[in-house]
């Protein structure tokens, strides 16, 4: 046998357990407890996606046995579309088979490696195979799968097929069988990824079964489904140069011209031969002739040439709305305010991303700020650290928006912090997809994001702390000062005290008081006006009255009005100035104590105390 | 002058300065002033050496209660109403509650009433401080009385029931003369002490009676019960400073027995406006000293987080700002180890009063 002949042999020997074996860690099986909930979470993201593109909305049920001491069955059901008898094989005991692999479309899974990773993991661990159920129709039969992967030729092997009754109007129901273990009260579990994931779908209902037989439900915020993700062809800027030669190879276009503007989104006739001619390639050469240094040509002509920046509307957000919904469903907070920022690029990629934050309520105020991830709907559990959203979390001034930050990091305070990217691409810092990676226009939009949410929450905060000081005054004027001045005359044997000069001070008010004292026949007059607050006020002051006044200090303007007369004083006073006011009335001491309070005009209420405010 | 008249005159002198407390708001809603009043800062941050007494006293660092604040302004309508009950309901009436009484009592104040005991006490304190009073001027009483002691003294103390004199070895009972609340009542009629021995525990108490150590010595001894009350501290500087008795002090080997030495020679941070009253500059620390624990090889216990942290705040303490205690505090942290005074009975019970107590009076030139 021919040497070449036999290596080949051997490379097709390397099975599909010996690579999933190498790669446990990346595909997220590295342990009993991760392997669960990367399970959980690729059936929960292909339900999910199947209800959302056949316009249903997601009633997703998930339950959790203990088989044995190690051996855990897991069942996930959903009310989607279904999937057609020939393809249930494939889908789900063939890696590397799926859909959405070419596709520039905002969506959970990407490479349809997911859940028969899944699958060949319980087959490895329990040597069980998976069971499938899944029905189409109201009245298509409902078709049952037993199925286990061949390990050699990564090919589906069908146990059972048979037609059984199932009472659902259509749906999948997966159950595998495998080595795992359930394990609650921390951040990277099943209940926490379904809780995350309950907030930002908040069209979906999720029931969750726990070995226990403790049943949860995370109950729909809305029965509004999310826009459907548009598929768009890529962008020039966001190719590899390997993707391109694969492109160029395949191509039904005639010329290199037409496959330029078919392929790629923002390349017209024109920007098409723009390219071509400055990559020194004819447009009427086959595309399937182009030669690797020709492709790099071309390649470097996408950077030089200019082109749009991609189409944006091809990207589903979460919306402002629904954000606030799916936070308040899930948690006790007295605050919610939530951006969705406009879309960007980055790399040729469109992206767009949103931000939340939750304050008050529950949450604890001695503990780090909990962050929450999500790229593209999905929770990102593992991996924190080496987020670009974690550290565009700790790049901020967080201060500034009124929470603690000591030694910079994290933020301390009653908070949650939810950040969403959404993109046709999300640049993961690797396979198992649990970080983003610090692309820069990534990280300033998340800043932008979180700053615009610290902004509001700092306004918030602000306001609370200025009522919450309100009420502390208001109690200690009308509660706390009548009862000291009260008892204090009383040990005293004395009359009670007069508070208001005091209310003013504590109010930080502009006070006015009239003393009238007998003088001869007649009396006189003063009124006293002291600025306790801490800004400038200016009104006029009127005594309006059926007497004459004489010698008035400072000299007031008179106004007649029939039998009365309106005596107008302009009054500006700064900061912890006073000023009085004095004029004699020819009339009794007990007459002019009946006098009405003073009227001020030109100044808030709530800044004036011992005068009635009148403001027209 | 008659005792009579003289409690008449005390009582008189307390009326007129708490009124006049009282009168201080009153001018300040007459003069527009939020109504305040200024207390001495309560940390050891802002106690001072007195040169002349030698003990440690409030300094000038002030804090102001104003009415401004909810909390100030609840503080102050609380201190009015306790003036009140303290002139109307005390004073005037020859009446006198337990601190735990005043407590009670405040219930029926709805918005001024106390949240827990804690907070009337230390508001009886501050009206000693803005005063210059003590409580017993105000007619207010501990919950409990003094600890006992025992030993080579006479003394007569003047009660509700009319004088009793009684020599405190002979006429008393197993545990000892018990300390009055009031110890002014105390009189000092004859004695044949070479020295007073203050101690912490009842376990070493009881063991220095059993073994003789009074008779043996001609020690007074001196039951603190942990952090002594004031007026076991007060007989204690009285005997110091009117019989010239010297005092040495016998507490466990830890920080918080350090502590209980502290406030007995020097003050405590609390009721720094007391020390002058009530500290005993001449006191002096027997032990367990930290390299008592060392020499004499003792059963220690491992210090906690809270020792260690009680330890790092003394470094801090001005009280124990000396050489000496500079090294007892570092020794202790770098041993990592506590000791208790009873810790001495594993090496027989008479070890502490045949070996250790001897050979530390010795050094210390007491006895």
């Amino acid at each position: 046998m021919v040497i070449a002949e036999e290596l080949a042999k051997k490379q097709k020997a390397i099975s599909i357990a010996e690579f999933f074996e190498k790669n446990r860690q990346i595909l997220g099986f590295d342990s009993v407890p991760r392997s669960l909930l990367t399970s959980v979470k690729e059936a929960v993201d292909n339900s999910l996606d199947a209800c959302e593109e056949a316009g249903i909305l997601p009633d997703i049920f998930i339950k959790l046995e203990n088989k044995s001491k190690s051996l855990v069955t897991l069942i996930v059901e959903d009310n989607g579309p279904g999937i057609v008898k020939e393809q249930i094989p494939r889908v789900f005991a063939k890696l590397l088979y799926g859909s959405r692999f070419h596709s520039m479309k905002q969506s959970r899974g990407q490479q349809g490696i997911g859940i028969s990773a899944a699958v060949l993991y319980s087959q490895l661990t329990s040597g069980s195979p998976v069971k499938i159920v899944s029905k189409i129709d109201k009245d298509a039969p409902a078709h049952y799968f037993e199925l286990l992967i061949n390990t050699q030729t990564n090919e589906p092997e069908i146990l059972k097929d048979k037609v059984i009754d199932w009472d659902r109007l259509r749906g999948t129901r997966i159950e595998l069988e495998m080595e795992a273990s359930y394990i609650k009260g921390r951040r990277q579990s099943v209940y926490e990824y379904l809780k995350d994931t309950a907030i930002v779908n908040p069209h979906a209902r999720i029931t969750l079964i726990e070995p226990d037989s403790n049943k949860i439900i995370f109950e729909r915020a809305t029965d509004k489904l999310p826009v459907q993700p548009k598929e768009i062809l890529p962008h020039p800027h966001g190719i590899e140069l390997g993707t391109l030669m694969k492109m160029l190879r395949y191509t039904e276009s005639k010329n290199l011209e037409e496959f330029l503007c078919d392929s790629f989104s923002r390349i017209g006739a024109q920007t098409a031969k723009e390219i071509c001619k400055k990559s020194g390639i004819e447009p009427e050469r086959k595309p399937k002739k182009i030669a690797l240094d020709e492709a790099k040509r071309l390649h470097e002509a996408f950077r030089t040439v200019k082109i749009q920046a991609p189409p944006t509307d091809c990207l589903s957000p979460i919306t402002e709305e629904l954000i606030r919904k799916g936070l308040e469903k899930e948690h006790t907070v007295d605050f919610i305010e939530t951006t969705t920022r406009p879309a960007a690029v980055h790399n040729g990629h469109p992206f767009q991303v949103e931000a939340g934050i939750a304050y008050g309520g529950k949450l604890s105020k001695e503990d780090k700020v909990e962050i929450l991830r999500f790229a593209n709907r999905v929770p990102l559990l593992y991996q924190q650290g080496a987020c670009a959203v974690t550290h565009a979390v700790e790049s901020i001034k967080w201060k500034n928006y009124s929470l603690d930050q000591p030694g910079g990091g994290i933020p301390i305070g009653p908070a949650i912090i939810l950040v969403h990217v959404a993109s046709t691409h999300i640049p993961f810092t690797s396979e198992s997809k649990e970080a983003i990676a610090d692309v820069p226009e990534m990280i300033e939009e998340i800043e932008l994001a979180l700053k615009d949410v610290g902004r509001r929450l700092n306004l918030y905060l602000s306001r609370q702390e200025h009522l919450q000081r309100r009420r502390e005054k208001e109690e200690i004027i009308q509660k706390i000062l009548p009862r000291i001045a009260k008892k204090v005359g009383e040990i005293l044997d004395k009359p009670t005290p007069d508070i208001t000069p005091v209310v003013a001070r504590i109010m930080g008010n502009v006070f006015i008081q009239r003393a009238v004292q007998k003088n001869g026949k007649g009396c006189d007059v003063e009124i006293k006006i002291k600025n306790h607050s801490d800004s400038v006020h200016r009104f006029s002051l009127h005594e309006t009255m059926s007497y004459d006044i004489s010698s008035p200090s400072p000299e007031p303007k008179k106004i007649s009005l029939g039998k009365q007369s309106d005596y107008v004083w302009k009054i500006s006073l700064k900061p912890g100035e006073q000023q009085a006011i004095v004029y004699k009335l020819d009339i009794k001491l007990e007459d002019a104590s009946k006098l009405p309070q003073p009227v001020v005009e030109g100044i808030e209420e709530e800044h004036i105390t011992g005068a009635k405010v009148v403001n027209v | 002058m008659t005792d009579k008249s003289n409690k008449e005159m005390r009582d008189s002198l307390s009326k007129t300065t708490l009124k006049k407390l009282i009168q201080d708001f009153y001018e300040q809603f007459e003069s527009e002033t939020i109504p305040h009043i200024m207390l001495p800062s309560r940390t050891k941050r802002n106690i001072e050496l007195n040169e002349d007494s030698d003990v440690w006293v409030y300094g000038d660092s002030e804090s102001m209660r104003s009415a401004k604040t909810v909390k100030g302004a609840k503080q102050l309508l609380k201190t009015s109403y306790v003036v009140e009950l303290l002139i109307k309901g005390h004073l005037d009436q020859d009446k006198s509650s337990t601190l735990r009484e005043l407590y009670y009592i405040s219930e029926n104040w709805d918005i001024a009433k106390f949240n827990e005991q804690s907070e009337s006490d230390r508001l009886i304190e501050d009206l000693e401080i803005i005063t210059g009073l003590q409580r017993e001027d105000f007619h207010v009483r501990p919950e409990e009385n003094g600890a006992t002691m025992f030993g080579p003294i006479k003394i007569k103390e003047v009660t509700k029931r009319g004088e009793r004199t009684m020599h405190c070895q002979e006429d008393v009972g197993e545990a000892g003369y018990q300390i009055p609340y009031n110890v002014e009542t105390v009189q000092f009629l004859e004695h044949d002490a070479k020295f007073i021995i203050a101690v912490e525990t009842g376990g070493m108490y009881d063991r220095l009676i059993e073994n003789g150590f009074d008779e043996n010595f001609n020690a007074i001894l001196v039951h603190l019960k942990g952090q002594p009350a004031r007026s076991t501290r007060r007989l204690i500087k009285r005997m110091n400073e009117e019989l010239k008795i010297p005092v040495v002090v016998f507490t466990d080997g830890d920080p918080w027995s350090f502590r209980i030495f502290a406030s007995v020679a020097y003050g405590a941070i609390k009721s720094a406006h007391l020390s002058e009253f009530m500290a005993t500059p001449a006191a002096k620390f027997i032990g367990v000293q930290s390299t008592d624990i060392v020499e004499y090889e003792l059963s220690t216990d491992k210090l906690n987080d809270q020792d260690i942290k009680a330890l790092e705040s003394e470094l801090t303490d001005p009280r124990f700002d000396t050489e000496y205690w500079k090294d007892q505090i570092n020794l202790m942290l770098k041993i990592g180890k506590k000791s208790e005074q009873q810790a001495f009975a594993g090496k027989g019970l008479d070890y502490v009063t045949d070996k250790y107590l001897p050979e530390r009076l010795g050094e210390m030139g007491v006895g």
